[in-house]
């Protein structure tokens, strides 16, 4: 069987090495392949990006060489896919090369689209790319006090990172000194600070105890940037001296170009993970429709999965496993204190009080993550 | 005269990102007219979504639960 994963990301890594453990046999003896293609020959930890932001991270520390953290008899290749052929189970890449396949997974990711937004991408600072986080740290470094507003965009990928920027910002700007010129004003597009409302009945009095102000039920429309205001959806306005933005994500543009789903998501069977309509066909992680987190931890959760279902059609000729939905997110509350959330389909989460531990915890997964990659956690 | 189009958006078992927030991304990327049908489990969707289709000025077509399942439609307007 020729498996062809198509992105070098979190779902697209954990899922090769995985197979690769399971079909040690069938690789050697040439019953199987697996092939990766990949947009770049390096692999980023993008969880590391809020640190990087905030100058507890520097960006060298996110990257690995992507071939370094591939089992060997992993066929990789940096040739970014163009067209899906998926009527003749081939992809087109960069390179003019075609590569079969008898199974196909998409897991190529997301990515920002502040352009939504009118006045967004020259008006907010952001850290959902080495560049923007790094200029999202300068711009902190001279910030002298004033009203922060942090503004979400739908749908953006780590549920979690509007809540924790809110909450290290708070942080930052104690350290700093500042926190008695400055005001933070938070803003959510639905009528809770959080969408998880456990994670919401903790977040709201925490915000309270801070002096964060907040205000439900904006979703940004548009920026006057000259006026420094934000103009929501809802009719409401928010000024700022200092805008802070999660945007709003789409899938990458190849999916869209391809026909492959509305804004680059693909229609995703909710437990099988194959695309609708198509039983050789798989998505993982943010490439998905599904009603999930984009996270790297569900695109982990999913790759499990999806491995053992891949490794059992080689095995045996059927899947043995549903996905269950399962998600994993750390919540940094500050500079040492963090929580999790921890859900699936059918349970939903109820957070702890932030520890210092679960912090080390984050903190350690910031290192660990590597291992997770290579399949080894 | 054919029967209007509708997109459905199925959020049942979404504790996270939530069956709202999907409502709301589904909304920005359709066309002015158009109608959407909200699939939900979570019984606070039926009184949410109206509450903030009505502040944004969408229009609510109805919201009927079957089986467990809220199906809560929605015009886009603006």
């Amino acid at each position: 069987m020729k498996i062809l994963i198509i992105g070098g990301g979190m779902g697209g890594t954990i899922l090769a090495n995985n197979l690769a453990r399971r079909l040690h046999a069938e690789l050697q003896d040439g019953k199987a392949r697996i092939t990766m293609l990949s947009a770049s020959e390096r692999h980023m930890y993008q969880p590391g990006l809020l640190y990087v932001a905030l100058g507890r991270m520097m960006p060298d520390e996110l990257y690995r060489d992507q071939r370094s953290l591939l089992e060997p008899q992993i066929d990789f290749h940096v040739d970014p896919v163009e067209e899906f052929a998926l009527d003749r189970h081939q992809v087109r890449a960069k390179s003019g090369k075609t590569y079969p396949y008898d199974a196909l997974v998409i897991a190529t990711g997301s990515r920002i689209f502040p352009q939504g937004v009118p006045g967004l991408e020259e008006a907010a600072e952001f850290f959902y790319t080495e560049e923007s986080a790094l200029r999202m740290y300068k711009r902190l470094r001279e910030f002298e006090g004033g009203r922060v507003v942090i503004a979400v965009g739908v749908p953006h990928k780590c549920p979690m990172a509007p809540l924790e920027i809110t909450f290290m910002l708070h942080d930052y700007f104690k350290d700093r000194g500042i926190l008695d010129k400055t005001q933070i004003h938070y803003t959510y597009p639905i009528g809770r600070t959080h969408s998880l409302e456990n994670v919401a009945k903790w977040a709201t009095p925490e915000f309270d105890r801070l002096g964060i102000s907040y205000e439900t039920l904006f979703n940004m429309k548009e920026i006057d940037v000259r006026g420094k205001v934000v103009h929501s959806e809802e009719g409401t306005d928010a000024p700022y001296d200092l805008l802070i933005a999660i945007p709003a994500h789409k899938g990458m543009e190849v999916i869209e170009k391809n026909g492959l789903g509305k804004s680059g998501w693909i229609p995703t069977h909710r437990h099988r993970l194959n695309m609708e309509g198509r039983d050789n066909v798989f998505v993982l992680g943010d490439t998905t429709n599904l009603p999930i987190s984009k996270a790297g931890s569900t695109a982990h959760f999913e790759a499990d999965a999806l491995a053992e279902n891949l490794a059992a059609m080689v095995k045996i000729g059927a899947p043995v496993r549903d996905y269950d939905g399962k998600v994993f997110c750390f919540i940094e509350a500050g500079k040492d204190r963090a929580t999790y959330a921890m859900f699936n389909y059918q349970n939903p989460p109820n957070p702890k009080p932030p520890t210092k531990a679960v912090h080390w915890f984050k903190t350690a997964y910031n290192k660990l993550y590597w291992a997770s990659a290579r399949g080894l956690l | 005269m054919g029967e209007e189009k509708v997109t459905i958006v199925d959020a049942t078992g979404s504790f996270c990102p939530g069956p709202l927030m999907e409502l709301i991304a589904e909304l920005r990327d359709t066309e002015i007219g158009a109608v959407v049908e909200l699939l939900s489990s979570d019984k606070g969707s039926a009184q949410d979504v109206p509450v903030w289709v009505r502040k944004v000025g969408h229009e609510m077509l109805g919201s009927e639960e079957k089986d467990g399942v809220w199906h809560i439609r929605v015009r886009k307007l603006k």
